[in-house]
């Protein structure tokens, strides 16, 4: 505002003042009087500093003339490996069960798509009936006309299928982690995560710009080792301590390795250190537990121990999007600050019902988990029998990792090794795929691995045969020892 | 007289608060559909950003220090325990860090709260021209929310169906439904791990034709279109030039990236050129060192302005200093252009002078996700190096399937001149429902061209009123209100789209007239610009083929 004009009698406040500086102690006077004088020196008596050089134009011109950007981004050619790689393995038709990749028909061991949600018939009626409802955009954000009865339907169902208060929808399963993480987090808080994470968390955590302390994947000590540093720390300095949040984020089945988080222990060390505990599901939900709820349900936990549960509706579902769910008064702070939930376009409503379809499927027949952990243990039996590789993770996850027992050192010398493996098995019947990441911004780099996931429609016979012919296409290619 | 310097439509330096419409001749357009040269663009480029009344400025501060200060005391009360708290806050949890800090939710406890029932509103029906919104009823002053059971049928003015083909029946629906048959749901794969089909491809592809570019590539989120695509382009080293108004997901896009990130003020082409002269000539700060490159980020429509994005002279401005340009068109592609190509058509420019063309199929195309397009080279890296490409799954076959059917009815390839005459309408209808609201006395922002039509209301009390009273009377808008606007510029706004027929934009325009005779919101103090929907030549037929 401007400044107090002169016709308004002055305030109490600087009588007050007057008064005080005249009851001050002379030396008082003195020091203020010298202070007064060395701000002058400083405004007006400073040394001048040289003029910063101003250019002219024509000076500015050259420089604009000689500049040279980089290109936007380097020039890749068509016949990249990994383009080759995508286009050799695209698919034709309904990536299901089986799916034909060139003229191939080969069981599907590469997507994620481990209760057969993808090609269900019932789910696919579920989407179509609702695509003769509602089309299939929604045409806007939640906030304006893009809440359809659906979502909410959905939602409520989530949150009733894992027990919670209030589960939200998000439009994309990346998205969900990524959003919910800064929607808490801010810039000055800690967050302590496990360095196996995935890339969507990783992304979370940038966005949330807080501190980010990494412990070793799985290692409940390291963890600890934190969490004593920093309280110890807010010993020191119990005003910061006061207003800086924490929390834990881990994945409850690590996409990069199959294994499954201590979960009991995380939530020992949760309550002992006051850390608020998130937990992304996305390759646990629909997959562990007798239900389908996931990790909590597999270490028969409580699901409010939790703060906040994440999840993608794209593997065991067969669907799109995500959803967190929780406490309602964690879990409704997103409806305003979610990112990916405020400003972007609704779930397309067929995609909704498709999910509530998908969570009935299994609700009626849990028996399918059963079938899938067999499954899964299956498989991980055979697979560990191949020789020359080693394979990754739990027993009972739907996602194997299967690496080589020698690694080069050379990554891409193995990433190719593996390569011919997934392109012999392809080639007999058997789609995989190479874990694929984007090496140069991953925190933690995983070794180079075949992710094989595993169906729960798959037999016997299928499991047998699939082990049969990737051991095989190992075999080719792996070098024999002498 | 101040009339130089405000045909760029940039609002700050409108000082006088007039329009450059009195600039522009009422014909803008030819007759075959082509746009004006791009020289003269200038002369059809008809935006106006009316300054706020004092009076009604002042009547808007007023309007949030009174709705401060009572938050304040009823937040007094609640400390204090003699006003009940309804909302579900954090339990006390002793030795944890409330997740909330009390400051941060004072405007939602406080101020969104009692206008809650303006935004969620749910539909039960598809997002066409009309739907059905379920009502909802509140006993608590809003903090909880029950469904009543009963529908409402109203006009739809806030759904981004530009071309209305948010459609449950016709070709494309019936397209859906066979690629659903056919492939399923979802591919529950990444790009890179095996999630890649040949409908993927396909997409690919048109979406290349239909943009006039090499190739392109798609995403299933239009946010993460952005969001994960941006850090794969411009990284550590790179500056960033961005609108001010740019979406969330640009600015968590650029933030993503590690870039250097510096705002220019909205659709400023002055601004734009001191800072990109400044970036080239000075160099990154402190080491001095040139900046690896530059990417200037620009949207085609800004979607609470309704003001276009001045690109040929973006695109002027790039040539001369060697920058890149990131074009967003989530709200344009579809719906500005004499071809529906978004704002490249709209100026009459050659796509391929743009980097990184970027939109979403969520709003023209009645589908979900986006697109980059681009040089093969660009798209090429985006498939070996973007986020989206490897670590997340790749659109579900139906949206891909509508976004197949919706485009090819655009580019004609069914045979009819269907997509010409949905663009015709809509250009029509935004044309006839601005002119009638300046007619009216509304200020009005934007562009008379876009189909976004923000309707100034600065009042906080009246915004829900007007929100509430239209509801009433049958027609479904939006309404925002700060932060997603300036504090005291609070507004409506209304989505136009092909579907809207004659009848109902005047029905419309009729409650809006009498709703804003209601609530005093005829502000405006200036002649409306002068321009016409005559010379665009209306198919008369209103309903479509399909």
């Amino acid at each position: 505002m401007a400044t107090v004009p002169s016709f308004i009698p002055e305030s109490w406040e600087m009588y007050d003042m007057i008064q005080a500086f005249l009851q001050a102690p002379s030396y008082h006077l003195f020091v203020e009087v010298l202070l007064i004088l060395w701000i002058f020196k400083l405004l007006f008596f400073s040394k001048q500093y040289a003029p910063e050089s101003v250019l002219t134009e024509k000076e500015k011109e050259e420089l604009i003339a000689e500049w040279q950007p980089e290109p936007l981004t380097p020039d890749v050619p068509d016949d990249h490996p990994v383009l080759q790689t995508m286009e050799k393995n695209m698919i034709h038709g309904k990536p299901g069960k089986y799916v034909i990749i060139g003229d191939k028909t080969c069981i599907n061991m590469a997507t994620l798509n481990f209760l057969g949600m993808a090609g269900n018939p019932v789910v696919e009626a579920e989407a179509i009936s609702t695509l003769k409802k509602y089309g299939v955009g929604s045409c806007g954000p939640r906030g304006f006309y893009g809440t359809m009865d659906v979502h909410l339907h959905l939602e409520e169902k989530l949150a009733k299928f894992m027990n919670s208060e209030e589960a939200i929808l998000y439009s994309y399963g990346f998205a969900t982690i990524a959003s919910a993480i800064p929607a808490y987090s801010k810039r000055g808080d800690v967050i302590f995560c496990d360095d196996g994470v995935c890339f969507s968390i990783q992304k979370g955590l940038v966005a949330s710009r807080s501190k980010i302390k990494w412990f070793k994947h799985n290692d409940m000590d390291d963890l600890e080792r934190l969490l004593k540093e920093q309280s110890q720390e807010d010993k020191k300095n119990p005003k910061k301590a006061k207003v800086t949040r924490r929390f834990m984020v881990v994945e409850g089945l690590y996409l990069n390795t199959g294994d499954i988080c201590p979960l009991p222990k995380l939530i020992e060390l949760k309550w002992k250190y006051k850390v608020r505990l998130f937990m992304e599901e996305s390759f646990s939900f629909g997959v562990l537990g007798d239900t389908g709820k996931g990790v909590t349900e597999h270490f028969n936990v409580s699901g409010d121990e939790i703060d906040l549960i994440a999840a993608s509706l794209e593997n065991a579902i067969g669907s799109s999007g995500g959803f967190c769910c929780g406490k309602k008064y964690v879990i409704d702070h997103q409806r305003l600050s979610g990112l990916g939930y405020c400003f972007s376009a609704s779930l397309p409503p067929m995609l909704a019902t498709a999910a509530i379809q998908s969570l009935k499927l299994i609700e009626e027949d849990p028996n399918m988990l059963v079938n899938l952990r067999e499954n899964c243990e299956k498989v991980h039996e055979k697979l560990s029998q191949i020789e020359g590789m080693m394979v990754v993770g739990e027993p009972i996850a739907p996602i194997k990792h299967l690496r080589l027992a020698d690694l080069d050192m050379e990554r891409n010398l193995d990433i190719n090794t593996l390569q011919k493996i997934a392109d012999h098995a392809r080639e007999n019947g058997v789609a995989l795929t190479l874990a694929r990441f984007l090496e140069s911004e991953e925190h933690k780099l995983p070794a180079p691995s075949i992710r094989v996931s595993v169906n729960s429609q798959l037999t016997d016979e299928e499991i047998n045969k699939t082990a049969d012919l990737i051991s095989q296409a190992c075999q080719a290619v792996l070098p024999k020892e002498a | 007289m101040a009339r130089e310097g405000k045909i760029n439509g940039v609002r700050h330096e409108y000082s006088n608060g007039k329009t450059n419409g009195t600039l522009a001749r009422a014909n803008g357009h030819h007759k075959n559909g082509k746009h004006a040269l791009k020289e003269n663009w200038r002369d059809n480029f008809i935006e106006t950003f009316e300054q706020t009344p004092l009076f009604v400025a002042v009547l808007t501060y007023l309007g949030y220090a009174i709705l401060v200060v009572i938050g304040h005391i009823r937040d007094f009360l609640r400390t204090i325990g003699i006003e009940k708290i309804k909302s579900c806050t954090e339990p006390k949890s002793p030795g944890f860090v409330p997740l909330y800090q009390s400051w941060e939710s004072f405007y939602t406890r406080n101020l969104y709260r009692r206008i809650r029932d303006c935004w969620n509103r749910p539909i039960a029906s598809v997002a066409a021209a009309e739907m059905d919104v379920l009502q909802r009823a509140t006993d608590d002053h809003g903090w909880n929310f029950s469904l009543t059971g009963e529908k409402k049928h109203v006009m739809n003015f806030g759904s981004y169906n530009y071309l209305g083909f948010s459609q449950n029946t016709g070709p494309c629906a019936d397209a859906v439904e066979k690629a659903v048959e056919k492939f399923g749901v979802s591919s529950c794969g990444s790009r890179q791990e095996l999630g890649y089909t040949d409908l993927h491809r396909e997409l690919d592809d048109l979406v290349a034709e239909y943009l006039g570019v090499e190739d392109a590539i798609t995403v299933p989120m239009g946010f993460a279109t952005n969001s994960m695509n941006m850090p794969a382009l411009v990284g550590h080293g790179s500056l960033i030039l961005s609108d001010e108004l740019n979406h969330a997901s640009l600015i968590l896009g650029s933030r993503l990236s590690g870039a250097t990130i510096r705002t220019y003020k909205h659709n400023n082409m002055k601004d734009l050129e001191k800072k990109l002269c400044d970036a080239v000539v000075h160099g990154r700060p402190r080491t001095h060192r040139p900046w690896k490159k530059i990417l200037i980020v620009v949207e085609g429509v800004y979607s609470m302005e309704g003001s276009i994005a001045c690109l040929p002279d973006v695109i002027r401005l790039k040539k001369k200093y060697k920058a890149y340009v990131y074009l967003d068109e989530a709200h344009s592609i579809g719906a500005m252009g004499p071809h529906g190509k978004g704002v490249v058509d709209y100026f009459g420019l050659d796509p391929r002078e743009i980097d990184i063309m970027m939109g979403t199929f969520t709003k023209s195309f009645g589908a979900a996700g986006g697109y980059i397009g681009g040089k093969k080279s660009i798209i090429n890296h985006l498939r070996i190096s973007s986020h989206a490409a490897i670590y997340s799954s790749t659109m579900p076959f139906c949206v891909i399937q509508q976004v197949l059917s919706s485009m090819k009815i655009m580019m004609g390839k069914d045979g009819t001149d269907e997509g010409r005459k949905r663009i015709q309408q809509l250009k029509w209808n935004t044309r006839y429902f601005r002119r009638r609201l300046y007619d009216m006395g509304f200020i009005l922002y934007g562009n008379v061209d876009a189909p976004l039509v923000p309707m100034l209301i600065y009042v906080p009390a009246r915004v829900i009123a007007f929100s509430r009273l239209c509801l009433e009377r049958g027609l479904g808008t939006v309404v925002v209100g700060f932060p997603a606007t300036p504090i005291i510029e609070s507004r409506a706004r209304f989505c136009l789209s092909a579907a809207h027929t004659k009848e109902m934009l005047d029905k419309a325009l009729s409650i809006i007239d009498e709703v804003g005779t209601i609530l005093h919101l005829k502000y405006s103090r200036q002649p409306p610009p002068v321009f016409s929907e005559k010379d665009i030549e209306l198919i008369q037929v209103h309903r479509f083929l399909y």
